[in-house]
């Protein structure tokens, strides 16, 4: 059977692009399966980061469409999870150095080899999307509960349908459920009525994010943080299971709960 | 809770200044060149049959991502006519 091939975009930076793969990646294949994830961001390079695996790149993926190395060459393993892969983007180049096609090479030579390629595409609309796009079969846009995000979120989808890409899933990122409650920021169904496509998640807004990403540990990796959660769910619905979504707008603390009891 | 005083929350502004930019991105359609497609409209129609042209509302509905171009165009009718 042959791999997936997930691209996750957004349009504007700084939404949690690079954050939702290593945390898909890493739930995927806690789950048990293989998986390569490739950073599409050439030039800015972070995926290595986030996920905590920077001190290890030898090869990129340039060095692999320019056969300086074989594509194994430049699959570092997970420190943490043995048959979880990243191919790291060259950070001296620039996106000029791939084209669409070496990406649908490329991933057609991983889909043998692995279950799922997740690849952590730049904001734009430009080279590097179109690029990140080329090999899907599967897109999945990310957003955040604000105007200048949602807008950039409804042109990638857009562009995704005139490019017959389909319609994408929508990731609903940093979710602050107080703010929601206090009619202060856009709520999910909100985002949804003005997006109009299927939603696969939501992910509160949630501080263990920036811990975990300061010691290069992807948060699903951690059982008690609630963004984590919510990432482990998509990586389940992505692989086809119905997963409750969270029960963001309640929140979880006594508060909330009485709150919510009031309310009935 | 309801505040007579308090300026309407954030959110709603959004979602309704978000719902009008969505608008123009989509179809290329500013404001103004909706208003001219107003204007032409209102004048080819003349030509056949009487409207009242202040009447006229043209307006970009949305139905999923489907956007559809929604007129509507009173007629004046005949009994009026006559007793003007």
């Amino acid at each position: 059977m042959g791999a997936q091939v997930v691209t996750i975009t957004s349009g504007k930076g700084g939404v949690g692009k690079t954050t939702a793969v290593a945390n898909l990646a890493v739930a995927l294949a806690a789950d048990g399966a293989r998986v390569v994830c490739i950073d599409g961001d050439i030039g800015l390079r972070n995926l290595d980061v986030v996920m905590g695996l920077e001190n290890r790149i030898v090869y990129d993926v340039v060095d692999v469409i320019e056969g300086r190395c074989r594509l194994r060459q430049a699959m570092i393993r997970d420190k943490r999870l043995p048959e979880l892969f990243l191919i790291p983007a060259a950070q001296t180049r620039d996106k000029s150095a791939v084209t669409p096609s070496d990406m649908v090479r490329l991933c057609n030579e991983l889909r043998g080899e692995v279950d799922w390629v997740l690849i952590d595409s730049p904001a734009g609309i430009e080279r590097g999307f179109k690029n990140s796009i080329a090999a899907a079969d599967r897109v999945m846009v990310i957003t955040n509960p604000e105007v200048s995000a949602v807008r950039d979120a409804d042109r990638v989808i857009g562009i995704l349908e005139a490019e017959e890409k389909g319609t994408p899933a929508l990731i609903l990122n940093r979710l602050n459920p107080v703010m929601v409650r206090q009619h202060d920021m856009l709520s999910a169904e909100d985002v949804l009525d003005l997006l109009a496509i299927k939603l696969i998640g939501i992910v509160p807004e949630d501080e263990s994010v920036i811990v975990g990403t300061n010691r290069g540990n992807p948060v699903a990796l951690d059982p008690k943080s609630r963004a984590g959660q919510a990432f482990r769910n998509i990586a389940r619905r992505l692989s086809g299971d119905e997963v409750p979504f969270l029960d963001l707008e309640a929140g979880n603390g006594l508060w909330a709960r009485l709150a919510k009891l009031g309310r009935k | 809770m309801f505040n007579f005083f308090r300026p309407k929350r954030s959110a709603a502004s959004a979602k309704e200044r978000l719902q009008l930019v969505l608008i123009h991105d989509r179809t290329d359609l500013t404001p103004a060149a909706l208003e001219a497609l107003k204007d032409d409209l209102i004048a080819a129609i003349s030509r056949h049959i009487e409207i009242d042209p202040n009447a006229v509302r043209i307006n970009v509905a949305h139905d999923g991502r489907e956007q559809r171009l929604v007129a509507d165009i009173p007629l004046r009718s005949m009994a009026r006519r006559r007793a003007g």
